[in-house]
């Protein structure tokens, strides 16, 4: 292969490509800085070795909390029932992702327990039950409306009676900047340890992979109020990329688990850093 | 980690002044902040770059060489820009037909249902009309009783068939029924689909054809990415829509989506969505919104 130079189009049209994920500005300078100083060092650094150096220095800012071994969430026995809660803005898939994941775990020879805490919009109880029934799992619902920590606490109740492995707790959608909704939050894992002690054990933040730089706002004030664990990125079927992740797992080093790519039961994956760096450079 | 871009307009601007006198160079230096700024606030790559070279040539034109206060002429081109980007005359929403159809169209999770529900409620009560909200979502699990709790909760009726799984003959048959019972407005929620999904983009457009609506609205989240341009021109080119709804700007996104749809496909932004609640639906301004791209 010819050795074309890693010269100033190169890297330009390396910017374009990454601020089109939705890397960012910051995280994109960071990777090109790094790409700059390899170049520096090595001076023989061809065009067609870029992609492999690419791939390394996004892997290393997704690699301390993006370990091979610990991608998915490991539902560890000593702690039964193993409670997730799952958290996000509006409409970005957290109860698509949670009917997933209860078919991946049901698969897995676990049994699950959904809990319906989001009380407030409209038919998503409905929305939930239509999910345990896909499933075959039990779930735990109130009215519309009603305490989406005591629906939480019922839930708990409920499968340590049925000797449950997992419970996954669908809240409400909220925007981080309403700070009585992000206190809710706080409420239900509070009263959730009633039942059981350091519950949630897993919290995991729901990113749509199509928003922008907001999504650092949706991580750095659910990271705050509610100790995020884990992320998942949805809806990457579509042309977006979800560039934004790589900043974010850098920053707060939350390791991205999930990419959900369709609405379909199975549309579920366990993340790949490497495939998803090069779904940048794929139209 | 992002100052706001009125912070980063002020540095550059800083940077600006300190030289006292302007020289192209130093206006190079100030618009590739300003582009920086706007692709913080989620510009599109293309678009920041083309509209900030725009701005250059402007200030450039206008003698900001010259005037006392450099700075302020020049985040004052760069708000003019954008506004008038945003703008064009303010059209309300056609509701000419009798019925008028109002299709909805967009992303999954975007905010459709909700503002199926806002729309109906402020004709209701800010327009004196008779409006029925037909269901034409019939993949998402619950979409059916979601539009019915909403329209409960605003007193609108819904018309659903859950028998019926062709969302074209659903949409047929609730404008039939909203002639034999005197509604004036007819809303469409569909169901959330993606640019890239052949067969869902298809759909709309048979459902697009065949009632042909008077107004085609495309409903797009304010946290919307880079990702915004792409799928605002697939669903213009399918639909030729007639208007952008802006949701969830009761957050704190800057939304630059904003541009960059209004870019791509010269289409009007007509409402706002500002809360889960059946009232928080607000009249879009431009100015404002490029206030809020600006951090001002
Ligand atoms: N294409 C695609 N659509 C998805 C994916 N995940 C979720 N969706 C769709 O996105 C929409 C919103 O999903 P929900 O699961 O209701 O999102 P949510 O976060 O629970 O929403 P709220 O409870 O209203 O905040 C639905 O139409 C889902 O079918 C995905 O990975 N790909
Ligand atoms: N904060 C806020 N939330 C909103 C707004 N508009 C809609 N939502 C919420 O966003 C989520 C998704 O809204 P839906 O109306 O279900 O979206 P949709 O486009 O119909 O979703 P699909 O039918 O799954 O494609 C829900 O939780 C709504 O309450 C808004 O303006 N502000
Ligand atoms: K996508
Ligand atoms: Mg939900
Ligand atoms: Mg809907």
């Amino acid at each position: 292969a010819g050795k074309s130079k890693v010269d100033d189009d190169v890297l330009d049209n390396l910017e374009e490509v990454l601020v089109s994920s939705d890397v960012g500005v910051d995280t994109t300078l960071k990777i090109i800085k790094r790409i700059e100083a390899r170049v520096a060092r090595d001076k023989y650094i061809g065009t067609d070795e870029l992609n492999s150096i690419l791939r390394e220095e996004i892997a290393g800012l997704l690699s301390e909390t993006n370990d091979a071994d610990f991608f998915e969430l490991q539902i560890s026995t000593d702690k039964k029932p193993y409670v997730i809660m799952v958290v996000g803005v509006n409409g970005v898939g957290k109860t698509t992702t949670i009917g997933k994941l209860a078919h991946r775990f049901k698969k897995q020879g676990l049994k699950v327990v959904l809990g319906a805490a989001d009380t407030f919009r409209a038919a998503a109880i409905d929305q939930l039950q239509v999910w345990a029934d896909r499933v075959e799992v039990p779930i735990v619902k109130q009215q519309m409306g009603s305490d989406p920590a005591s629906v939480a606490f019922d839930t708990l109740s409920s499968a340590v009676k049925q000797d449950a492995d997992v419970v996954i707790i669908d809240t409400a959608g909220r925007l981080h900047n309403k700070v009585n909704l992000m206190n809710e939050l706080t409420k239900v894992k509070r009263v959730m340890q009633k039942v059981v002690d350091n519950t949630p054990h897993e919290v995991l933040l729901v990113l749509d992979g199509s928003t922008g730089q907001n999504a650092f706002e949706q991580a750095k004030q659910f990271t705050k109020t509610t100790e995020v664990t884990s992320l998942a990125i949805t809806k990457l079927d579509g042309t977006a990329k979800g560039g934004v992740v790589i900043g974010i797992s850098d920053q707060f080093k939350i390791p991205v688990k999930y990419i959900g790519v369709g609405e379909g039961i199975e549309d579920l994956q366990v993340f790949n850093k490497h495939e998803f760096v090069d779904s940048f450079f794929k139209i | 980690m992002f100052d706001n871009l009125s912070d980063k307009l002020d540095k550059a601007l800083h940077v600006l002044k300190g030289h006292g006198q302007i020289t192209e160079i130093n206006v190079a230096e100030t618009t590739k902040e300003v582009r920086r700024a706007l692709l913080d606030a989620d510009v599109n790559f293309k678009i920041a770059k083309e509209f900030t070279n725009r701005v250059k040539e402007k200030a450039l034109g206008q003698d900001v060489l010259t005037t006392l206060q450099p700075g302020q002429l020049m985040v004052k081109i760069v708000k003019d820009e954008l506004t008038q980007l945003m703008g064009g005359e303010s059209e309300g929403i056609n509701l000419s037909g009798n019925p008028s159809v109002i299709l909805m169209s967009g992303l999954q999770g975007s905010g459709k249902t909700t503002f199926s529900g806002k729309l109906a409620n402020f004709l209701k009560t800010k327009k004196s009309k008779k409006p029925l909200l037909v269901a034409c979502d019939v993949y998402r699990p619950a979409a059916i009783d979601q539009l019915h709790v909403v329209g409960e909760q605003i007193g609108v009726p819904v018309y659903s068939d859950r028998e019926n799984t062709d969302p074209v003959s659903i949409a047929q048959a609730g404008i039939a029924k909203a002639k034999a019972e005197g509604h004036n407005v007819v809303i469409i929620d569909t169901a959330g689909r993606l640019a890239v999904d052949e067969k869902m983009m298809a759909e709309i457009s048979d459902i697009h054809k065949a009632i042909q609506p008077q107004e085609t609205l495309f409903v797009v989240d304010s946290m919307t990415g880079q990702d915004a341009v792409n799928t605002a021109k697939a669903f213009n080119d399918i639909l030729n829509f007639d208007g952008v709804i802006l949701t969830k700007l009761d957050g704190d996104t800057r939304g630059g989506a904003a541009i960059s749809i209004k870019s791509v496909v010269d289409k009007p932004i007509k409402f706002i969505g500002t809360g889960e609640k059946m009232e928080a639906i607000d009249i879009f301004y431009p100015s404002r919104m490029a206030d809020r791209i600006l951090g001002m």
